[in-house]
């Protein structure tokens, strides 16, 4: 792609991107304090998360994989249960990366 | 509350905000091990697509969205049209209009000199840390200065990421794994944002939908699932009025 083209591609992307993350931040104040937002926003963080994580942890190079093999599957429902018990974001951590590379020093890929 | 959070404001000079920053800093910082592989296989990935190292520096710069980004640089490979490629980055970058409503209540009463450079700094990562910790810690007169904290440690980090990504041209720490810090980290942050049946309800439907919606294009998997969690939120709220007490005590 030749220079001009190219810049014009960069230029309309950080715009449009930049839209999207401040639309809400400049249009809340219109919307006010309604309760029903504030009701439905609540579960945002939730979804969002579990979105992020779930994806994660099925998929592996792109094919869904729900079989023993997936050592991150494995790996991501004991720092699961970590989580669920501590609440404690850096446990989690630690326990998903000792899981993550015990099983995969143990199953040969 | 979150293991190692601590009440921020003390309402004297400029501690707390120094405070509130290093908080925000020290909240991502896991997140951070996780995306320096990503920031690198981009470096790696606009080279292999010829782009130039100002351009490849332009994007983390200017566009600075690693999912965008990276789909950017392969279509520009792969020689597709401007508005092909245009299209595809913002489809990708919709989710964070979902991120900006989600943290408008807390953030729009900021000046513009704030808002417009918060907004650009914003990622999934410090979505994920600053929605956490404002649903925790009300930090009233300080939240800014804590996102700030984060979202300045992130951008710092994919973009010395990027550099070096362009420089070494290899692939690194992929067979470490290190990327799975990042699911990780969400994973951690997920079980704080869920603290009655409502919200675990939006979690599971949040998930299984996005899961099953991963072959989607642009990413769409993550605002599929977001939007059927948070209706899934809602309606458990509604009709059944679902919540069992907190296994440790919330201050809203």
């Amino acid at each position: 792609m030749t220079s001009g083209p190219l810049w014009l591609l960069i230029a309309g992307v950080t715009f449009g991107t930049f839209v999207l993350r401040l639309s809400f931040l400049h249009l809340f104040a219109q919307l006010e304090e309604v309760p029903p937002v504030e009701r439905v926003l609540r579960f945002v963080p939730a979804a969002v998360l579990a979105a992020l994580v779930v994806p994660a942890l099925v998929y592996v190079d792109g094919d869904l994989t729900l079989a023993v093999s997936n050592e991150r599957l494995w790996a991501g429902l004991l720092a699961g249960g970590a989580a669920w018990i501590t609440r404690s974001v850096v446990v989690t951590l630690v326990v998903g990366m000792l899981a993550l590379w015990t099983l995969q020093s143990m199953l040969p890929t | 509350m979150p293991r190692g959070s601590m009440p921020l404001f003390s309402g004297d000079g400029f501690r707390p905000i120094r405070v509130a920053l290093l908080t925000g800093v020290r909240d991502i910082l896991p997140l951070l091990v996780g995306v320096a592989p990503f920031a690198l296989v981009f470096g790696v990935a606009a080279m292999e697509a010829d782009l130039s190292v100002r351009a490849a520096m332009g994007l983390s710069l200017f566009v600075y969205a690693g999912a965008a980004q990276l789909a950017i640089a392969q279509l520009i490979g792969a020689g597709a049209t401007v508005l092909v490629i245009a299209m595809t980055a913002l489809a990708i970058n919709l989710r964070f209009s979902v991120y900006s409503a989600s943290l408008a209540p807390h953030l729009h009463h900021l000046p513009r000199r704030w808002k417009w450079p918060l907004a650009h700094l914003l990622t999934d990562q410090v979505y994920a840390v600053s929605i956490t910790r404002y649903q925790r810690d009300t930090m009233r007169p300080l939240r800014h200065w804590y996102y700030l904290g984060a979202a300045l440690a992130m951008w710092v980090t994919w973009q010395v990421g990027t550099v070096a990504g362009i420089l070494l041209g290899t692939r690194v720490s992929e067979a470490w794994g290190l990327d799975f810090a990042v699911p990780l980290t969400f994973l951690g942050l997920l079980a704080n944002a869920v603290d009655d049946g409502a919200t675990l309800t939006a979690a599971v439907a949040g998930g299984l939908v996005a899961a099953m919606a991963v072959p989607l294009p642009f990413n769409l998997s993550i605002i599929a699932g977001a939007l059927t969690g948070v209706g899934a939120g809602v309606l458990t709220e509604t009709r059944f009025s679902l919540s069992f007490p907190p296994s440790d005590s919330i201050q809203r």
